[in-house]
């Protein structure tokens, strides 16, 4: 039961009628992607917190950079990087598209699904793009 | 007579509505927003440009005149935003009396992890 509003206190004979919620509707693009901006925020503020924990151990020392590098450098963290890092575009790219709307434009039903998948492909490439000229540039010092 | 008729009807009545001081909560997010779109660049740009450096590198790079500055920039506008977004999501999903007490837990600890970091990139900046 997620809201029984007034009649909390009250026993009714049957559930009182719900407004259709979130499990009840077929998944939109515009319904993901609102919760896909939601979801990357709560992941990107854990990410935050791996910046500030990075940048403690920078400032420590060699040898704790070296066990929190270790940690990044390990399979597991490579898969959690790479998470982040399409979590950072696509709310990037999100929060963009929602300044736009702030502006009041963009609203009608063709440029919403344009401007959804747009932001999809750009995270996917940009995501893409960041990780190949990362094993690039880390390519060239081995 | 009460304190309270000493306050304008205007006064009294603002902040009553659902929305209680939503315009300061969205604006604050927003311009914290505004500044992260390019704090943010600059910083995968820089991480991407420093791939598989060693610690010596990336101390070099933060001490820079415009990595300590934009770093310091970030971690501000990085944790105000996401004190604000993560308050949003505590007020829609948490209905208990948990939640006073969680926004202000998050509120702190997302300044006192700004401040951490801050103080840990002005250590690598100017300490020895």
């Amino acid at each position: 039961m997620i809201n029984t509003g007034a009649n909390s206190n009250s026993t009714p004979a049957r559930p009182r009628p719900l407004s259709p919620n979130i499990q009840i509707y077929r998944p939109q693009l515009t319904s993901v992607l609102s919760i896909a901006n939601r979801v990357t925020g709560l992941i990107l503020s854990f990410g935050a917190v791996g910046l500030v924990v990075w940048l403690s151990a920078a400032a420590t020392g060699p040898q704790t950079y070296g066990v929190v590098q270790g940690v990044i450098e390990s399979w597991a963290g490579q898969v959690v990087l790479f998470g982040c890092t399409f979590a950072f575009f696509l709310h990037l790219c999100g929060g963009i598209r929602h300044f736009v709307w702030d502006t009041v434009h963009g609203f009608e039903l063709r440029s919403i699904y344009i401007s959804g998948w747009t932001i999809v492909a750009a995270s996917v490439v940009l995501t893409a793009a960041a990780w190949t000229i990362s094993l690039f540039v880390a390519g060239g010092h081995p | 007579m009460t304190r309270d008729s000493f306050r304008s009807p205007l006064a009294r009545a603002l902040g009553l509505g659902t929305a209680k001081s939503g315009v300061q909560h969205w604006w604050a997010e927003r311009v914290a927003a505004v500044a992260l779109v390019p704090l943010c660049l600059w910083f995968a740009a820089s991480i991407i440009a420093h791939a598989g450096s060693d610690r010596a590198v990336f101390i070099g790079w933060i001490r820079t005149p415009l990595a300590t500055s934009c770093m310091t920039l970030l971690l501000i506008a990085l944790f105000h935003h996401s004190a604000l977004g993560l308050q949003v999501v505590i007020e829609d999903y948490v209905h208990s009396g948990v939640r006073f007490v969680a926004i202000v837990a998050v509120r702190l600890g997302c300044y006192g992890l700004a401040v951490i970091g801050i103080f840990a990139t002005l250590h690598i900046a100017f300490g020895g």
